[in-house]
């Protein structure tokens, strides 16, 4: 097959890339050229562009830089930015491999003649004994990333191949430094690649949108505290809220963007019973989700998942998702992803209302 | 491998084949004739000469004295020696026009200079440029620097009006030109007499890469950018890439010799290119008219594709162009001279520059449209994948 493979310098897609060849395919290395401005890791600074194609020449393979600042722009920092004004926490990632990984760059793949598009990612397209593909976890648990990658439609599944799915990072890592790749060793990204680690987030946002000043009430509405920027502030936070030391641990458990007031409570009152998820993707159809009376939720990139019942709008666009225990609220904009009983299968996801 | 037999090159605006002579002509210097032209002994004098010829040459074709030619190390040196050079020895600021080479623009902006829009030729607007140098706007202007040749689109500046024009509305600022894409098509003897300053780069005419000039006529005084042993006459120090210099003054000197026969017979095969183009492809721009421009700038914009899938199909069949300059990481940047222009953006995003030069032959343009409309025919047919951008987001 005429794969694409998409490179972003780290080991994984190169490793990735190496199996794609091992396996006898055409393959073409791409690395996706996402944010113009200040970086200092990810996917889109020079230096990884370098490693990249390095690799790319080891393997002897063709090595291509596509320019989608223009798209990221548009669908993930833009939104990212607005988002904040909105009190809403979005994560970047997804919506990049929404967007851009799974949308641009595969609709280029295809006008160019490749039958496939493949990532680093730890995840797997495994044949279904429904019908289709299964979107699978990792195999190395821990480093898992179906949950970034959990919008992939049946459609895109077909296409798409993650080679490295299928091992654990010390595999990984092993097969890289077998192949005297030069990614062997390289950390792996942690960090939203347009956000710095000297500047972080505050920085990006403060530069880009207006910071609002916030009182901190406590529950029964006594004033507590005050924080300079009502923007920054996420459900669940507990440090930096001006608040005095010494009292019991207490949470932002509300924010009133509009008004500008922060509430901090205990953590019972961060605690529900369940969530309103919108925007939801299907990898198979909401009725395939419907037929599991529970499921398991993920609601962070490597959080622990936790059962619940969905309560599926006629419609599949939205869900209520019903925790069997009480959890703790999750901020809105987040993903919230959809396994099943066993824990191996995406069954779909969506954005936290 | 030999590339020439295997590829269709349409990118001579990005660098040219060299010509044998000058390859033949660098030879010496890089084995037996290796000393430093600076030294005293006689090995050191000969190797001179050498340089010394080498400038001769290369006066007669600029049409200017030898001893206003300074070697440097690129066309992008020589562009920002002058101008860098002009503000630190006579402050102000610099003026450009928005279409030149990054290697100007950004040397311009660098030290807080003004540029001045294009016409949709890509031509520095004559009025706005009148304007930028006759308001009273303090800092004073000390260089301005307009390019002879647009190395995206390939039109051509008036040299002549715009020297007008800024000796009558600054008399005390300097003019330079990049004439970086000039020495193929246009005579040179006929554009140095209205400017002080004037860069060249041998690899765009023949000569290899890593060797530059920038003339500096009788009167102008820069402050240098390297500092060091005082080569070329204090102007630029460092010691002399012999092998380059001679062989770009080879290349120059046969450049000059064939120049006007090249022109006519380049113009024919673009004209060519361009019609078979325009008449088999529906919307397709020839993004600057032939009477503006020189004889092998072939650019156009097609709509309804991408530069990048377009390149990459093109390369696939071994074709090589161009759309616009690529950045650090090797990514296709919109193009700047395109936006001066005002190309609207459904054409813009297809630009495609083919430029045409002296190894480019009758079957390198039958090559070249046959792959073209094929694959822009493809890539304007292929059905769109239908989850783009969509999935889990309403529209």
């Amino acid at each position: 097959m005429k794969v694409m493979i998409a490179m972003s310098g780290g080991v994984d897609s190169s490793v990735a890339a190496a199996l794609l060849v091992e396996q006898g395919h055409e393959v073409v290395g791409v690395t996706m050229r996402l944010w113009g401005g200040e970086s200092d890791t990810g996917c889109c600074s020079v230096s990884d562009v370098d490693d990249a194609r390095r690799v790319a020449q080891q393997l002897g393979i063709d090595h291509l830089v596509f320019n989608f600042t223009d798209d990221f722009n548009e669908h993930v920092v833009n939104p990212y930015v607005q988002a904040h004004t909105q009190g809403i926490t979005p994560n970047p990632c997804i919506e990049c491999n929404r967007h851009v990984k799974f949308a641009r760059l595969s609709e280029r793949a295809t006008l160019l003649g490749f039958d496939a598009v493949a990532t680093g990612h730890h995840a797997r397209a495994t044949p279904s004994l429904v019908s289709g593909f299964e979107l699978e976890r990792g195999a190395d648990r821990a480093k898992d990333q179906s949950y970034v990658v959990h919008m992939i439609d049946q459609a895109e599944l077909a296409r798409t191949m993650f080679p490295v799915g299928a091992m654990t990072k010390p595999e990984v890592r092993a097969h890289a430094a077998r192949l005297g790749l030069r990614t062997a060793t390289k950390p792996d990204s942690q960090d939203v690649c347009f956000i710095t680690s000297t500047g972080g987030r505050s920085t990006f946002l403060g530069t880009r949108i207006p910071f609002r000043s916030a009182t901190v009430v406590d529950t029964s509405g006594a004033t507590v505290g005050e924080v300079p920027a009502v923007e920054m502030v996420t459900l669940g936070q507990r440090r930096g809220l001006g608040l005095t030391g010494g009292a019991p641990k207490r949470f932002v458990v509300d924010i009133d963007i509009e008004h500008a007031v922060v509430t901090v409570g205990d953590e019972a009152d961060l605690l529900t019973q369940g969530h309103l998820v919108r925007n939801m993707t299907w990898v198979h159809s909401p009725a395939h989700a419907a037929a599991f009376a529970t499921v398991l939720v993920q609601c962070s990139a490597h959080g622990t998942p936790q059962p619940a019942t969905l309560a599926i709008e006629s419609d599949g666009a939205s869900v209520n998702v019903q925790w069997n225990q009480p959890q703790r609220r999750i901020a809105a904009g987040q993903s919230m992803v959809l396994y099943d009983p066993t824990d191996r299968f995406v069954l779909g996801g969506g954005i936290c209302a | 491998m030999n590339a020439r037999d295997t590829l269709t090159y349409l990118d001579h605006a990005a660098t040219t084949p060299m010509r044998a002579e000058a390859v033949e002509a660098m030879l010496p210097f890089l084995s037996d004739r290796f000393a430093n032209p600076s030294g005293s002994h006689r090995f050191a004098r000969s190797v001179r000469q050498a340089v010394d010829e080498a400038r001769d040459v290369v006066a007669d074709v600029v049409g200017c004295q030898p001893g206003e030619v300074v070697f440097t190390g690129c066309g992008t040196e020589s562009d920002n020696a002058a101008i860098v050079g002009t503000q630190r020895r006579h402050g102000g600021i610099a003026v450009c026009a928005a279409a030149e080479h990054h290697a100007v623009l950004h040397a311009v902006q660098h030290g807080g200079g003004r540029v001045v829009g294009v016409d949709a030729a890509g031509r520095v607007d004559l009025d706005a440029l009148a304007a930028a140098l006759a308001s009273d706007a303090s800092p004073f202007v000390s260089v301005v620097s307009v390019m002879t040749v647009n190395n995206e689109v390939g039109s051509i500046n008036p040299m002549r009006e715009i020297a007008e024009i800024v000796r009558h509305h600054a008399p005390r600022a300097l003019l330079h030109t990049d004439a970086v894409q000039a020495p193929c098509w246009i005579d040179l003897r006929t554009i140095t007499p209205h400017v002080d300053l004037l860069a060249l780069s041998a690899h765009k005419f023949g000569g290899p890469k890593g060797v530059g000039v920038l003339i500096e006529r009788q009167g102008t005084v820069l402050e240098p950018l390297l500092q060091g042993g005082g080569q070329e006459r204090d102007r630029r120090s460092g010691t002399h890439n012999v092998a380059g210099i001679v062989a770009m003054a080879e290349a120059l000197r046969l450049t000059d010799i064939e120049r006007q026969a090249e022109n006519r017979r380049l113009a024919g095969l673009r004209d060519r290119l361009v019609d078979s183009l325009l008449q088999q492809l529906p919307d397709v721009i020839e993004t600057v008219p032939r009477d503006v421009k020189v004889a092998g700038s072939a650019h156009v914009c097609i709509a309804g594709i991408e530069s990048e899938s377009l390149l990459y199909l093109l390369d696939e069949a071994a074709v090589c162009a161009s759309a616009a300059s690529a950045c650090a990481s090797g990514a296709m940047e919109p193009s700047h001279v395109l936006a001066a222009m005002g190309v609207e953006k459904r054409y813009s995003l297809g630009a495609l520059r083919m430029s045409l030069g002296r190894t480019t032959t009758d079957a390198d343009i039958d090559c070249a449209l046959e792959v073209l409309v094929a694959a822009v025919r493809r890539l304007r047919g292929a059905p769109v994948h239908p989850a783009v951008g969509m999935k889990g987001v309403p529209a």
